[in-house]
């Protein structure tokens, strides 16, 4: 069973992914707009001892990653938590050359190979086939890094999990720790019942990380549901999304995650080395550690 | 059953017209609603189909006629091209089928109006997906406005800014006015809906210029003037080739005799002239952010306001409450405001 680490990065921050407000979101791309600022960024984490990073599979992650490899000795244990799929390159791509072109498009080695493995037609017969391409595909620019768990992103997770099609997760998780030894983990905004969704699939004790912050907000089912879920399920959890608005004070957010023990990682948005350092040792205080 | 409504049902059995990104999108909220039972999706693409089919446990159909006349339906949910709602829609009103259909209702305002028409004389309950009018902190802005709070309302503005054509691109449906393509009919009709919905509807629009930019057959920004029963003006101003823009960003500006809201999906910000506090809004700058707006959903999927229409789709069903917005009704006013911004615009050509 992977261990997972207490504090993780986000890259949200650095492609201007910001809840709060439009004005925020532009000066963090500003802020983020050369690829040194996000190095900078995970230099200054490691430094503090943080060993791991939430990320999208965000084209610019490809460059971060490249960097990353080509200085192994720098970031000796650290490891990326990559999140798929990127949805925005694919939505872009479907509405502009339809669904058949982008998993041309996106598949690995372009069209050559994916002819080599089927043909489209067949391929889109069967979904775990299709799911197995694209995580293929994203999984490229990992080569070489370290991925204990790789996530299904938020959309992909929660539209899954409304549309009742569990067995793609079964497969994802299978999949996953087949081809890439890694474990599978899930991002959504409906915990309790993926967790049950999960279960009936056969995939026991989780990863999932999901928005969890004490004012309830992005958790649906409502938050006594998911203090349920955290009291008596199975369950490894990652928690984001801690400080939803300026009304929760760092000591309050933290302290209400900290409280959970099946909390086990933490997804911190600081992008400043002095804001790293305050919120680890916050967390440490309240961990008592 | 053609006088009286129609009886509202225990389960509500749904099916999908359109499975593509909205209409999935709307399976999937629907589907995960306790009092639903997803039964049936059409559409024209196979492997959708065949995968729905063997994933998702659901009868699967390439015509709609067939889904609605042997699916035994309560309700459609409808998310084709929009050319094609017109005759969806009918021939799902005709069985008495509740519906909900996706935005615009259809491009020709008669159309939406014999739509309306027929489903309150069928007594259904009536649909159009304005998402926007289920976002938090709209929803405060209409509050704020319609119980005075900015006094007499003087001047508004809506704006849409978003990156969709930022170069010259094949043709697909968006690129073609025929198929219900251009800014007017994506972007246009969300804002105009929104400033109906915060400040009730003009009767009257000049100015009116719709502008390609890159498209050739469509517009790809947007600007009109709106004029208001009780003299007031506003402005409606969207451009979908704005690269600078990371999502679409739809914002209002209502200004009035006491105050100003300036209102996105992120945050309101009031301003409150001096001695017109209003509630717990103090004179001055008021800055209430979306966490704070915004209701828990009982099933999240890429925003809170997805799922709180589906859900109000339902519930109306389920109380057969027929009086339910945002209706066919409000779909017109739109789509008529929309018509009087290409007849402005035809004007001054």
């Amino acid at each position: 069973m992977t261990k997972l680490e207490r504090i993780l990065l986000d890259d949200d921050r650095f492609f201007g992914v910001n809840e709060r407000s439009h004005e925020q979101s532009r000066q963090q791309r500003i802020e983020f707009e050369n690829n040194k600022a996000i190095i900078q960024v995970i230099d200054d984490a490691y430094a503090l001892g943080i060993r791991a990073m939430m990320c999208t599979t965000h084209d610019r992650m490809g460059d971060i990653c490249a960097h990353v490899k080509a200085t192994p000795a720098k970031y000796r244990g650290f490891a990326f938590y990559p999140m798929m799929p990127q949805g925005h390159k694919y939505a872009a791509s479907v509405a502009e050359v339809g669904i058949l072109e982008t998993i041309k498009r996106f598949s690995t080695g372009g069209v050559v190979s994916t002819l080599f493995r089927a043909s489209i037609g067949a391929i889109t017969q069967d979904i775990f086939d299709l799911m197995k391409l694209l995580v293929d595909a994203e999984m490229k620019r990992f080569d070489g890094i370290d991925t204990p768990v790789v996530f299904l992103q938020n959309v992909v997770t929660d539209l899954v999990l409304g549309m009742k099609m569990y067995d793609l997760f079964g497969e994802f998780h299978r999949y996953m720790y087949e081809r890439y030894k890694a474990e599978a983990g899930f991002v959504t905004m409906n915990l309790p019942a993926l967790v049950d969704a999960l279960e009936t699939v056969g995939v026991r004790n989780p990863v999932v990380c999901a928005t969890i912050n004490k004012t309830g907000f992005r958790m649906s089912g409502g938050l006594e549901a998911y203090e349920r879920t955290l009291r008596d399920r199975k369950v490894r959890v990652i928690a984001r999304g801690v400080l939803p608005s300026s009304d929760v004070t760092p000591e309050d957010g933290f302290g209400y995650v900290c409280g959970h023990k099946k909390i086990e990682g933490i997804v911190v948005n600081a992008t400043s080395r002095a804001d790293i350092a305050a919120v680890q040792a916050l967390i440490q205080k309240l961990d008592g550690s | 059953m053609d006088s009286g409504t129609v009886p509202a049902p225990m389960v509500v059995r749904v099916g999908l017209i359109g499975a593509g990104k909205m209409g999935v999108a709307h399976f999937a909220i629907a589907n995960s609603h306790p009092d639903v039972m997803f039964v049936a999706v059409c559409d024209t693409t196979g492997f959708v189909l065949s995968l729905l089919k063997k994933h998702a446990g659901v009868e699967t159909y390439k015509d709609y006629r067939e889904m609605m006349d042997f699916a035994r339906l309560d309700a459609v949910i409808i998310a084709t091209p929009t050319p094609t709602h017109f005759a969806c829609v009918r021939y799902a009103l005709d069985k008495n089928l509740h519906v909900f259909v996706e935005r615009p209702l259809t491009l020709s305002p008669n159309e939406s109006r014999a739509l309306s028409e027929m489903a309150i004389q069928r007594k259904v309950v009536n649909q159009v997906g304005f998402s926007a009018r289920f976002i938090g902190t709209f929803l405060e802005a209409r509050r704020l406005v319609r119980a005075g709070a900015i006094g007499t309302v003087s001047q508004l503005r809506g704006t849409a800014f978003g990156h969709v054509v930022t170069r010259e691109q094949g043709m697909t449906w968006r690129s073609k006015k025929a198929e219900g393509g251009g800014c007017l009919h994506d972007y246009g009709v969300q804002i105009i809906d929104l400033m109906n919905f915060v400040v009730g509807p003009p009767t009257k629009v000049t100015g009116a210029k719709l502008q390609s930019i890159f498209s050739k057959d469509v517009e790809d920004a947007v600007y009109a003037i709106l004029h208001y029963p009780n003299g007031s003006t506003g402005v409606v101003e969207t451009n979908w080739s704005d690269e600078s823009m990371h999502e679409t960003t739809t914002t209002l500006a209502v200004m009035g005799t006491k105050g100003k809201i300036t209102v996105d999906r992120r945050e309101l910000e009031l301003h409150l002239n001096e001695g017109a506090a209003f509630e717990d809004y103090h004179a001055g700058w008021n800055v209430r952010g979306m966490t704070r707006l915004t209701k828990p959903v009982r099933y999240y999927l890429r925003g809170e306001e997805f799922s709180a229409q589906i859900d109000a789709f339902i519930d109306a069903i389920k109380s057969a409450n027929t009086a339910h917005e945002p209706s066919f009704a409000s779909a017109h006013e739109t789509d008529h405001i929309v018509d009087l911004i290409i007849q402005s615009n035809q004007a001054k050509a």
